[in-house]
């Protein structure tokens, strides 16, 4: 079998055991709406300056989201010893990790396609003036953020302390994600940002980096 | 018993350079190196404050490389490296990280600015903490060395990236001291800065020999306890 196919079925695996109880999702849901809320208790402002704001308050809900699935991504192998079943597999341990990293993003475009077009109709702001630009930089921010998240997922599932130490880790590392997804998003609602290209740019260094890196650090990782 | 002798004479030797360095480099910043015309007394901390942002750099820089050499070789004593380089530059960090506002209060009117320099070891040491906790986490020891070091490479490959990502902010802090045209800096201030760095440079060397050989005592004090309950 060819790489892609064994990501395939890895990645069919993880989307039935999803599809079966749903739990991940719709936590993941729940949980991104009440942030939501809860920041629109918190923050009240007028339109001019909401527009500053917003693409931080995504970004926080986004980030928070994603550590609740990350948290779940490798634990959840632990019962029955299914990691091991995994690793016992006739593959490349890096395709475990393609597979994960896949259905996490997976998990989050789908709890991004329900929450955030509320972020602008609970915060009374017009949508994004470059819908497409928008698009992009959401994916791919994700992507960047899942990248590492489900690497560090699978190292910090392997501690004693693992759910508390997972955050610690993700968020020092994925500060430059953070900062550019924030600034290109605002470039996207119309705001003036100098260097919306170059910060896009970054995302895209930092995806190639940290799809290869975690890729070859992975068999490490895995090890019994 | 040779090596031990031998490796003491060298600590001993390192230790008594390191002090008297030491003495002669906050000799030359505190009192021989003449006050900056404009900044005035505060500036002195300039030769600490460079001082050991170098050692933390490189300190981090050791961890990186003695995790790649243990994923590659299995040896512990790169782990140990590893470890103790991880520990030292977190506390040279933190002294960066705390000398610097004191400085910049009085220079720049404010005790923290989002700077690329400044960010970028502000989250230098929040990785390396986090590093040190991975390790707390773990209780097994070959697994301990070997999460420890993915993490140190993965930590230390963020870096440049961001670097780049905070440079497009507005630059507050000064810019390279060595270029190519030379050193941006008078004689005097010159040497006290360079005796600081030596000096400084010694004593991260010291701890290091130090702290390998706690690291190394605790090792075989856990292999004597194993060998005594087995």
């Amino acid at each position: 079998m060819s790489f892609i196919r064994k990501v395939r079925s890895l990645l069919w695996k993880e989307i039935r055991s999803e599809l079966q109880g749903k739990e991940m999702l719709s936590t993941m849901i729940v949980f991104s709406l009440l942030v939501v809320v809860v920041f629109g208790f918190a923050i009240d402002l007028n339109k001019d300056l909401m527009g500053g704001v917003l693409p931080g308050i995504i970004w926080i809900t986004m980030t928070f989201a994603g550590i609740l699935c990350l948290n779940r991504s490798f634990t959840a192998e632990q019962q029955n010893d299914c990691l091991y079943g995994l690793m016992l597999c006739p593959l490349d341990r890096s395709a475990i990790y393609v597979a994960k990293t896949i259905m996490n993003l997976l998990l989050m475009v789908i709890v991004e396609g329900v929450t955030i077009p509320l972020f602008f109709i609970i915060f009374n702001y017009p949508g994004p003036q470059q819908v497409g630009l928008f698009v992009i930089v959401l994916l791919l921010g994700t992507y960047c953020f899942m990248a590492v998240g489900t690497f560090l997922a699978a190292l910090s599932s392997a501690t004693k302390t693992g759910e508390i130490l997972m955050p610690i880790l993700l968020i020092p590392l994925i500060i430059p994600v953070l900062l550019s997804a924030v600034i290109v998003t605002k470039g996207s609602f119309g705001l003036v940002v100098s260097g919306a290209d170059l910060y896009l740019k970054i995302l895209v260094v930092y995806g190639v980096v940290f799809t290869v890196l975690p890729m070859l650090l992975f068999d490490y990782l895995l090890e019994v | 018993m040779t090596e031990n002798t031998r490796t003491s004479l060298i600590e001993k030797v390192l230790a008594w350079s390191t002090f008297l360095t030491v003495f002669v480099a906050l000799y030359l910043a505190l009192v021989y190196a003449p006050t900056e015309k404009t900044m005035g007394d505060v500036q002195r901390i300039f030769y600490f404050h460079v001082a050991s942002a170098w050692v933390g750099m490189m300190a981090f820089l050791v961890v990186f490389v003695a995790s790649i050499a243990y994923l590659l070789t299995r040896q512990a004593n790169w782990d140990i490296y590893a470890y103790t380089s991880a520990e030292i530059g977190v506390f040279f960090t933190t002294i960066v990280l705390i000398t610097g506002p004191i400085w910049a209060k009085p220079i720049w009117n404010t005790w923290w600015t989002w700077d690329p320099r400044l960010t970028t070891t502000l989250i230098l040491w929040f990785l390396y903490l986090a590093y040190g906790k991975i390790r707390l986490a773990i209780g097994e020891e070959e697994k301990k060395a070997r999460l420890a070091a993915v993490f140190g490479i993965l930590a230390f490959a963020v870096v440049p990236v961001d670097f780049f990502a905070i440079r497009w902010w507005r630059t507050m802090h000064p810019g390279a001291l060595v270029t190519s045209n030379g050193i941006a800096l008078a004689p005097d201030m010159m040497l006290a800065f360079f005796a600081s760095l030596f000096a400084f440079t010694l004593l991260y060397c010291y701890l290091m020999m130090r702290s390998v050989r706690i690291e190394r005592i605790k090792a075989e004090i856990r292999l004597l306890k194993e060998g005594m309950f087995n």
